[in-house]
């Protein structure tokens, strides 16, 4: 039975949300150190070493799983500390490591033949062949996959290939490929392969004016917004642009991710795990999330045929989600 | 007593083409490519697997030809793979790129296609968004048979530099530089242009077409920030490096990248070869440069800054 993959991975931005995910129901967390080794470097964010053994020992003594992400490109300058990273991650006992960088992936198979692989999302493997590479290069178990693939492809990759498949099931939407997206650098000199985060707050302005609160990225115009609307964090993909005349949400309206009505199809193809976004977020969100989810879950593995979100869930998760459909009226376009 | 340095020389490559074109626009855009200047010609589809007015017998012809005016031609594989039918046309680049009558290299734009070429024992050039970010990836690159690479696009001179001093003594590759064109940024499964005329991707009605420079957003007070060319979303600032042609060879840098615009690229890659021949200084390119781009400059990313930044040479960097 193929459904009892099906592993719930829940992010972990520090140690009550780690707590929070093991006691609501997670298989597994992911979480990052307090630097760019990981794509969600932003202050107050993520472990240290003290706390990563605490939350080691918190999630493996009621049986949950750790994953170290280190997915981020380590540079020549700085490698290291990426290098230090893999083996703290091994030293302390993590489960897993999920990297993105080929290099860094020799090295940590070199080092610690032990240690189990994941491929991170920011890797950008979209087909069996590039999933494959890795399987065979650095015995990777398990790839994340990119948030571009319909089931049917996702399907496909599956059939051809023996590492694990874990897909995003809930959260903020990259609206680009993982790994292959530079505009925030190009707006302000960061990007997520290379700082470990998109649009940073040090860019980031707020400014209440006559027209309405704007938010910049390094001086330029993300979203303005009228004052029946709420404003949203500037990430770059996610403003409102002019094309030919048209002021619209020109690549991405502010929206989250959310495939719980797919999870019986996402059982039947053998998805390994189910990641939620959000290591930014408060232990609060992610105990509603990880309970929502913990349930959704178990209700596809006992019935998988007469599965249906719930009322109850799907307004949980309306409730804690990123932004709204309500403000995009006529602007709203099918997606792709 | 004055040491006369061996200056080697610059090679230009034409980038693969990133827009969408008329059939009989790309094909007399190529014929004229044949007469100019340039050392490499990458020729192929990047962006997007609906693009069909050039198949790959097209541009095999087109490289037969290129080849005979004395170019190296290299294929270029598509960047987002999604479905098997991506796979079966790049594993069909690969093996009949292989067949044709010059034996054009393939440039790998993401690592499945780097796993099909050195399972085939081709060599091959390593494009911009295999994300070669640190000299281990990249030696591992080049044990693979990589002969060339081009860093991504975001990547500052002294990375590049310190990517290759750090690289093992036995390890031999050739780096090109993205160096004049739309920096391609960012790539999604969504196309950006079949939505901004309120179309699905599946019948986008090949409005790319339309846009032969890409269809430039702005912000809401007006500043142009990027184009949008289908699934690929690009910069609406021209990166060039034409000031500071002098600084590439310091970086290591051997080829150095010109990516295909609409009009007047013939007279773009002629100030490039002039430089490249030390005919024109750098200092002076920018006002000959100028007329002939479709948007302001950048080059901030090269002074590992704000891709969007531009600073001219003489202000301080």
């Amino acid at each position: 039975m193929t459904a009892a993959l099906l592993e719930l991975i829940c992010p972990a931005g520090s140690l009550p949300a780690l707590k929070a995910a093991v006691d609501h129901g997670a298989d597994g967390v992911y979480l990052g150190l307090k630097d760019n080794t990981n794509a969600r470097n932003f202050a107050g964010l993520n472990f240290d070493e003290k706390s990563l053994a605490d939350g080691i020992r918190y999630a493996q003594a009621r049986g949950r799983k750790v994953l170290m992400a280190l997915n981020t490109y380590p540079q020549p300058a700085t490698l290291p500390r990426w290098h230090k990273a893999v083996d703290t991650a091994a030293s302390l006992g993590v489960d897993a490591i999920i990297l993105a960088d080929p290099g860094l992936m020799a090295y940590a198979r070199k080092t610690h033949p032990q240690l189990r692989l994941h491929l991170s999302v920011q890797g950008s493997a979209t087909s069996y062949e590039a999933v494959n590479f890795y399987r065979e290069r650095f015995g990777i178990q398990r790839a994340v996959l990119p948030r571009v693939l319909s089931l049917a492809q996702v399907e496909n990759v599956i059939d051809h290939t023996d590492a694990e498949i874990e897909l995003f099931g809930f959260g903020g939407l990259c609206v680009m490929v993982e790994g292959r997206c530079l505009l925030s650098s190009y707006a302000c000199g960061d990007s997520p392969n290379t700082f470990g985060a998109c649009s940073p707050g040090h860019a980031v302005r707020w400014e209440q004016t006559p027209k309405g609160m704007e938010t910049r990225l390094n001086g330029v115009l993300i979203d303005r917004y009228a004052d029946n609307e709420k404003a949203g964090y500037p990430t770059l993909c996610k403003g409102r642009f002019e094309v030919q005349g048209e002021t619209y949400y020109a690549l991405e309206e502010p929206t989250s991710l959310n495939s719980m009505e797919m999870l019986p199809e996402m059982a039947r193809l053998g998805i390994a795990a189910i990641k939620i976004e959000g290591r930014q977020r408060s232990p609060a969100y992610v105990a509603q999330v990880t309970q929502v989810w913990r349930a959704a879950i178990d209700a596809v593995k006992r019935a998988p045929e007469s599965f249906k979100p719930t009322p109850a869930w799907t307004a949980a998760l309306a409730k804690v989600s990123e932004g709204s459909m309500n403000t995009l009226g006529a602007y709203y376009r099918p997606w792709k | 007593m004055e040491m006369i340095k061996p200056v080697k020389r610059m090679k230009l490559a034409l980038g693969p083409l990133l827009y969408y074109w008329s059939r009989e626009d790309t094909l007399a855009f190529y014929q004229q490519a044949a007469g100019w200047p340039l050392d490499i010609v990458y020729l192929g589809e990047t962006v997007c697997s609906r693009r069909h007015l050039l198949r790959l017998p097209d541009w095999l012809e087109l490289a037969e030809k290129l080849g005979a005016a004395g170019k190296e031609v290299v294929l270029s594989s598509q960047t987002l793979i999604e479905s098997e039918s991506d796979l079966k046309a790049l594993r069909k680049l690969i093996a009949d790129g292989r067949e044709g009558g010059n034996h054009p290299k393939v440039e790998a734009n993401e690592w499945g296609a780097v796993r099909l070429l050195a399972e085939a024992g081709c060599e091959f050039v390593a494009g911009p968004t295999l994300n070669a970010y640190n000299p281990d990836t990249l030696a591992m690159l080049a044990e693979m048979g990589a002969t060339r690479w081009v860093p991504p696009v975001e990547m500052p001179r002294e990375t590049i530099r310190d990517m290759l001093a750090a690289l093992p003594e036995s390890t031999h590759i050739e780096t090109e530089l993205f160096g004049y064109g739309r920096l391609p940024l960012a790539f999604s499964a969504r196309c950006f242009t079949a939505r901004h005329y309120n179309l699905q991707k599946d019948d986008c009605q090949f409005r790319c077409l339309d846009h032969p420079d890409g269809l430039v957003l702005a912000s809401r007070e007006g500043e142009d920030f990027l184009a949008i060319n289908g699934i690929q979303t690009q910069s609406a600032k021209v990166m060039s490096l034409a000031h500071r042609f002098d600084e590439l060879p310091a970086a290591g840098i051997d080829v150095l990248r010109l990516s295909p615009q609409w009009r007047q690229m013939d007279r773009v890659v002629a100030i490039f070869r002039a430089l490249a021949d030390g005919d024109i200084a750098p200092k002076e390119a920018p006002a000959r440069l100028d007329r002939f781009m479709p948007a302001a400059p950048c080059d901030g990313y090269w002074l590992g800054e704000a891709g969007m930044d531009y600073h001219p040479v003489g202000a301080p960097a």
